[in-house]
């Protein structure tokens, strides 16, 4: 375009709006926007009116009044009595709990799988190809459900543990594994350093993420000594004093124990359930999921040239550290961007958990808050709102640690 | 692609905006069917026979109105809808009636701007459990696992229930019957709590229906009838009436077996009034003089329906009740055909 003559800026004609390659890209962007606002627009004044045809408001009032239902599944305290709000604040979580298990799940099982498809061994490989190819080409609403329903089929009830000689046995006494779920010992403080539970779980957690940073700093300054002397110091008994002491003194200070699962009435009381809902859909997505991110992986391997390989074992390197110095930090540029949708599938897919009955934010606020309420259009939008929101913080963090990974162009 | 989403978003909005609030009867007329919102399978309420026709006391409900509207019983739409679905079905007009076992309630009526023409079944929620589980009582059930249909008004009952009798209890929120009816037989949870009419449904189809037991307690009251939308009063009138038409029959004897014989005119002139040889009730709904008469053709009256569909005689075996007529120490009271 540039090699044409150009009109003065001054002789600006309106046909030049359609005519003039420079103007015209301009003018139908402009167009396209201007319809998609009347379109956009349209639809909010025919919803507004509908609404007030039908006498509806939209209010989120509802949110402050007593939800009235209960929920099995509470991370969070909650009762029928706690408002809407709050219910939709222990659906989030649940929410969460269910999408960070199955992210780590599938990330582990995806690897795990990525890799060893590519393995020499001809049955191991082909046991891999068949994973993938059966587990993601069946809708995962289907695991979730054939999961599910396994599990209450196959797995005894309660009341089979009960009695003199029973069907059923726990495991070491500390395990049962039921159709209403898989109960373990639970651990409990017997002082705690806070009233509220959560916050000395969070303590815990803080204890642990600086034991990390310590070990991590340690590391490098051994690197940093081997980088001067050639000579790496013994830094495994510090790593480790680092890793439990802290934790150790801690536990000791607040008391752990263990509170195991007992058959009580008709339940089994005590201990940490983990109910067959979670179970199913944790599974389902991690295996599903799992098998996309086992093709990434293999993807992204295959994208390092044979050479690379073939170069490291020249210097000398074994197959291990081949895999862990030089392909994996190459495979890694491919493997992660694509990482990042599966991890946003994985979040929304959880809202399949209806099917199992698993009180996720779709159930709480857009199931049984939406029916109860009838604000349809409200909960709704919130709805949009958190997944938008989750789904972007998750892209942002893996977009970071993206930028950390990918080539560093000079 | 921002092309195709205007489009996309235009033909959204033109259907949206043909979901018109009032003259619901002209649309059906001009639609030639009924469009009405049942439940997903509830035997003896609304259910798919083994030929795939509708049948049920809900579906005769619609049915009823067919015939009254369009002259055809068999002109009807059905639209399986669960407790979740069935309020946006009718409320965006993708339905024009719901006769799906829905609870009158306040909220549902003033506040979902819902206009509940009558009640057609009398119900309470109620408990099952199996019998070898040894509970006589629903005050037992400290600590048991409950399985519930989501979306419903039994979820708020039964948190009720178990609150004030300070009681804890787990449950597990099913989203239809059918699933709930697995969950509950693999033992996945120890009761089972819906209408006592459902439960009676749902019993009534496991492969031994005796073991379970239906507990005494009924924990709260569950009229049950169909329910149109707010604001067009005239579409109301006409179910109403259909619903009161079929207890008026009953009350004074008008079945199917007889029918013809009384529209030929009797000495009973509210009967010549319901079968339109008297007056112009028709006329004053929108319809003809003999509306009634197509209505009471399809199953007879309400009695003869409750029979044929949930009553002793079938495997539900649901005996009269409240369902009586006020006569016999029931609560159906029509208001006067005049």
């Amino acid at each position: 375009m540039a090699s044409r003559s150009h009109p003065d800026a001054g002789s600006f004609r309106l046909s030049m709006l359609i005519n003039d390659t420079r103007y015209r890209r301009v003018t139908f962007q402009i167009i396209a926007l201007l319809l998609l606002c009347l379109a956009v627009g349209y639809l909010i004044s025919n919803l507004l009116t509908n609404l007030s045809a039908a006498g509806l408001n939209i209010s989120y009032d509802f949110l402050a009044e007593p939800a009235g239902y209960d929920i099995n599944q509470r991370p969070i305290e909650y009762t029928s009595q706690s408002t809407h709000l709050r219910a939709s604040i222990v659906g989030v979580l649940n929410t969460l709990i269910v999408a960070i298990l199955a992210c780590v799940t599938a990330t582990v099982f995806g690897v795990i799988a990525g890799i060893l498809r590519l393995s020499k061994n001809w049955l191991v490989s082909k046991i891999m190809a068949v994973y993938v190819e059966v587990f993601r080409n069946v809708p995962v609403l289907i695991w979730i459900i054939i999961i599910f329903t396994i599990m209450t089929a196959s797995m005894p009830a309660p009341k089979a543990f009960r009695g003199a000689n029973a069907e059923s046995s726990m495991l070491f006494d500390m395990f049962a594994f039921t159709n209403r779920g898989v109960y373990i010992p639970a651990p409990q403080f017997a002082n705690p350093l806070f009233e509220n539970g959560l916050l000395n779980w969070v303590l815990v957690i803080a204890f642990l993420l600086l034991s990390f940073l310590g070990a991590r700093a340690l590391g490098k300054r051994a690197s940093a000594e081997q980088a001067s002397t050639g000579q790496r110091p013994t830094t495994w008994h510090l790593t480790l004093s680092i890793w439990v002491a802290p934790i150790g003194a801690l536990m000791v200070i607040m008391g752990l124990y263990f509170d195991y699962p007992a058959l009580k009435g008709f339940n089994f009381r005590g201990g940490l359930q983990i109910r067959g809902s979670l179970i199913a859909l944790w599974i389902a997505l991690a295996i599903y999921t799992g098998a996309f991110i086992a093709e990434n992986v293999r993807a992204g391997i295959l994208a390092v040239s044979r050479g690379q390989t073939e170069a490291a074992a020249a210097l000398g390197l074994r197959p291990n550290r081949v895999m862990n110095l030089v392909i994996l930090p190459q495979a890694l540029r491919v493997i992660i961007p694509p990482m990042i949708s599966h991890y946003l599938n994985i979040t929304k897919n959880s809202s399949l958990a209806i099917a199992v009955g698993y009180m996720d934010v779709t159930g709480t606020l857009g199931g049984i808050t939406l029916n109860q309420t009838g604000r349809a259009i409200e909960t709704i939008l919130l709805l949009m709102l958190f997944y938008l929101t989750i789904s972007l913080s998750i892209s942002a963090i893996m977009n970071v640690y993206n930028n950390s990974i990918k080539l560093k162009e000079r | 692609m921002k092309t195709s989403f205007v489009l996309g978003a235009l033909a959204v909005a033109g259907l949206a905006a043909g979901a018109a609030y009032a003259g619901t009867l002209d649309d059906v007329k001009a639609r030639g069917t009924l469009n009405c919102g049942v439940s997903t399978g509830l035997v003896g309420f609304a259910a798919p026979n083994a030929s795939g026709e509708w049948e049920g006391f809900d579906v005769g409900m619609c049915r009823a109105v067919a015939a009254a509207v369009l002259g055809d019983a068999n002109a009807v739409e059905f639209v399986p809808t669960t407790g979740k679905t069935r309020f946006t079905a009718l409320a965006s007009g993708e339905v024009d009636m719901l006769a799906r076992n829905t609870t009158w309630t306040f909220s549902r009526d003033v506040d979902l701007k819902f206009e509940f023409t009558g009640v057609n079944y009398y119900d309470g929620q109620g408990f099952m459990v199996p019998s070898d589980l040894g509970v006589s009582s629903a005050k037992e059930l400290d600590g048991a696992t409950v399985c519930i249909q989501t979306g419903t008004t039994t979820e708020l009952n039964l948190a009720d229930f178990f609150r004030s009798n300070n009681m804890s209890y787990e449950p597990v929120p099913i989203e239809t019957n059918a699933e709930a009816q697995q969950q509950y037989l693999a033992g996945a949870c120890d009761v089972y709590t819906t209408d006592a009419s459902g439960l009676a449904a749902t019993r009534a189809t496991f492969e031994n229906p005796d073991a379970h037991v239906v507990l005494p307690e009924i924990i709260s009251k569950e009229p049950l009838g169909p329910l149109v939308r707010h604001g067009d009063n005239n579409w109301g009138d006409i179910v109403r009436w259909t619903l009161n038409a079929l207890i008026t029959a009953e009350e004074l004897g008008v079945t199917s077996a007889n029918m013809a014989e009384m529209a030929s005119g009797t000495n009973n002139p509210e009967i010549n009034r319901l079968m339109g040889t008297e007056g112009t009730l028709g006329e004053m709904l929108g319809l003809d003089a003999t509306w009634a008469q197509r209505v009471l053709a399809v199953g007879g009256n309400y009695g003869e329906m409750f029979e044929a569909n949930i009553g002793e005689s079938t495997p539900i075996g649901l005996a009269r009740g409240l369902n009586a007529q006020w006569k016999n120490g029931g609560l159906l009271y029509s208001p006067p055909f005049r």
